[in-house]
């Protein structure tokens, strides 16, 4: 398994210690049905913060959440001390200007030319000229190796680099937060590998803080170095904290075997 | 799977006794595609006879297997474990008895088979009660968002894109142009045949003129172009507003703080309030060519059918008809866009979606049409 060595943010160091989101008796329901219950924690600046647990847990539920395109059933989401859940929805949408969110699918608006979905992002939020945001846009589509892609529809590229393209217009902003909904499902194992060095490149130069849900181990370890463990059967999260560090603390069998690919830890020893 | 040495037989199986044991014997070739026993059989047999010590499965004839024999030894071994008699399947072939066991690996979980409570009429006509207060709740919701929207529109202040809107005026307005021509040409020919029939009895065929232009433009231009406008647009912007919804783009703008609203519903409406009067009165004269050439079968000259027409209509007919077809058109843009916002998360729910604006709009075009026909009676025009 490559472990990419998670060097701790460098710069702002004093920052980095301050919780950038936290989360306080979080529960998630559909109606009566309750996913997840009492969810607490919290997300440093510049941390690289992984949603983790198996399939149907809620975790893009959570990032539905956090995002505020689901409403709490109770509990409060803070963004640097900013009460997101009670806010007003004007509030709302400044907040959200400093989101930068890779959906699952890329969800590239399909009447649009990639130039031009990184343009409208651009266009509602600076004053930019129609040339400029043109370059911006090429510029973002370059650091995401789609060079040349500016006037291509989404349909017209592959899956991956929709993936790709998507990512352009989530960091179209500098966005203070990053949001990654699976960012390496469908990918192959190296573009799901250069992903994940872009992630991380991206939170040491600009300082995000990143918010990864995912069930990929090698990403897993790659980049995360705070993480929150959802567990399906007792419906609340039962672990957290540094991947690496539950690996070889976690005396959770849940969370050993998750980590493990379902190998028991004794096995393994 | 082994190669067949000869040809095969018909799956069977059959079960015996063997002292205290029931020996469940599978011979021939099974196979998914042709009929299998029905593992009722080992049912009847158990249910039958004093209990068993344990039922011994036997394979000593059987040619080829696929799923078919695991789905029959499956449910066999299901009935068994019920009853609680012992099973020994050491006599299968070791790939069937792997699989089995992979099958049996994880228990079923409980509270996974749905269960079909039969509810009484009382609570049913209650949750459909519910349901229809819910829907109209998120309609009126849906309304005022739109309101909003075109009221930021009038001062100039809604963030959408021009090139879209010149995209959808395009294909509700020049694209229908073909559909609705041919309609309308039709719908002229049939008014004007069924007013020839009486009509002419009494030597007054010049008068079905007056019976299609004023049919035409007072009702039929307004009401066709909205049926045809609900069929192929309002089908149209559900479906597109659904897979926007299923692939996340409309939740991409939600977090980009574009109102969807604003970005989706205003072009549409927009496109379809410019275009509804248009091909109302397109379809209004297309109507009338289709009298003309009726009328010309009735040896009435074009030249006469034509200042019969003129004759007959007024502006204010005709300015009627066209102010409806507007409000078909805010009618059709609204259910379209609302079905497209409230599909659910898959390929057939866009289908839903569609099937279920055409409805919509189609039933709030012809009551709005019963609506007008009071008020417009009651006011005397």
């Amino acid at each position: 398994m490559p472990i990419v060595e998670t060097a701790a943010p460098s710069k702002n160091q004093a920052q980095a210690r301050r919780p950038h989101i936290v989360v306080r008796g979080l529960t998630m329901a559909y109606g009566s049905f309750v996913l997840m219950r009492n969810l607490n924690f919290s997300v440093q600046h510049g941390d690289i913060f992984i949603i983790m647990g198996g399939s149907g847990c809620g975790k893009s539920t959570l990032l539905r959440h956090l995002l505020g395109l689901k409403e709490p059933a109770t509990g409060e989401i803070f963004y640097d001390d900013f009460n997101f859940t009670k806010a007003d929805p004007g509030q709302r949408e400044l907040m959200r200007r400093r989101f930068g969110v890779l959906y699952q699918s890329g969800a590239l608006w399909s009447s649009m030319t990639l130039a031009e979905n990184i343009g409208l992002v651009l266009e509602e939020f600076t004053d930019l000229s129609a040339t400029e945001i043109r370059e911006v846009a090429s510029l973002k589509l370059a650091l995401v190796g789609l060079k040349g892609f500016e006037d291509f529809y989404p349909s017209e590229i592959s899956g991956g680099m929709q993936k790709r393209a998507g990512l352009a217009r989530a960091m179209a902003l500098d966005p203070e937060i990053l949001f990654f909904d699976e960012p390496s499902a469908g990918l192959d194992p190296i573009s799901s590998r250069l992903l994940d060095d872009l992630i991380l490149q991206l939170r040491d130069n600009l300082g995000s803080t990143v918010v990864v849900v995912t069930h990929e181990l090698a990403s897993i370890f790659a980049i995360g170095n705070n993480s929150i463990f959802l567990d399906i059967d007792s419906r609340t999260a039962t672990a957290g904290g540094d991947p690496k560090e539950l690996l070889a603390h976690s005396t959770d069998p849940k969370v050993q075997r998750f980590l493990r690919r379902g190998v028991e830890p004794a096995a393994s020893k | 799977m082994r190669e067949a040495e000869h040809i095969d037989t018909a799956a069977q199986a059959s079960v015996n006794r063997n002292g205290d044991n029931l020996v469940v014997r599978v011979s021939g070739a099974w196979h998914l595609k042709h009929n299998l026993p029905s593992p009722n059989l080992l049912k009847t047999a158990l249910d039958a006879a004093p209990k068993p010590a344990a039922v011994i499965f036997d394979s000593s004839g059987l040619q080829r297997w696929d799923s078919g024999l695991l789905a029959f030894l499956l449910a066999a071994s299901d009935v068994c474990h019920q009853l609680g008699v012992k099973e020994d399947r050491s006599r299968l072939p070791i790939g069937v008895q792997r699989l089995l066991q992979l099958a049996e690996a994880v228990p079923e979980k409980e509270g996974t088979q749905s269960e079909h409570i039969r509810e009484s009429i009382v609570e049913r006509v209650g949750e459909v009660t519910e349901g229809f207060f819910e829907h109209s709740g998120t309609f009126v919701d849906f309304l005022g968002q739109v309101a909003i929207a075109l009221g930021r529109f009038l001062v100039g202040r809604a963030r959408y894109r021009k090139s879209d809107l010149m995209v959808i005026v395009q294909d509700c307005g020049a694209n229908a142009l073909g559909i609705v021509t041919l309609i309308s040409f039709l719908v002229g020919v049939i008014l004007a045949f069924m007013g020839a029939v009486q009509l002419q009895q009494f030597g007054a065929a010049i008068f079905v003129a007056d019976l299609v232009g004023i049919g035409m433009t007072r009702e039929m231009g307004a009401v066709m172009t909205a049926v045809i406008m609900s069929g192929r647009t309002g089908a149209a912007f559900a479906a597109q507003l659904g897979t926007m919804k299923v692939t996340q783009e409309i939740d991409a703008l939600t977090t980009l703080g574009v109102s969807p609203v604003e970005f989706l519903v205003l072009p549409r409406m927009l496109a379809l309030i410019l275009m509804m009067p248009l091909l109302c009165l397109y379809s209004d004269f297309m109507g009338i060519l289709g009298g003309a050439a009726v009328g010309v079968l009735l040896h009435v000259s074009p030249i006469s059918y034509f200042q019969e027409t003129v004759h007959a209509l007024r502006l204010f007919t005709i300015r009627g008809g066209v102010f409806k077809a507007t409000v078909y058109g805010i009618l059709i843009a609204l259910a379209g866009c609302l079905r497209g916002f409230q599909c659910g998360n898959s390929s057939s729910a866009v289908g839903d979606a569609a099937t279920s604006a055409v409805v919509t709009s189609i039933v709030m075009v012809v009551v709005a049409c019963g609506l007008f026909a009071v008020i417009f009676n009651i006011l005397g025009i």
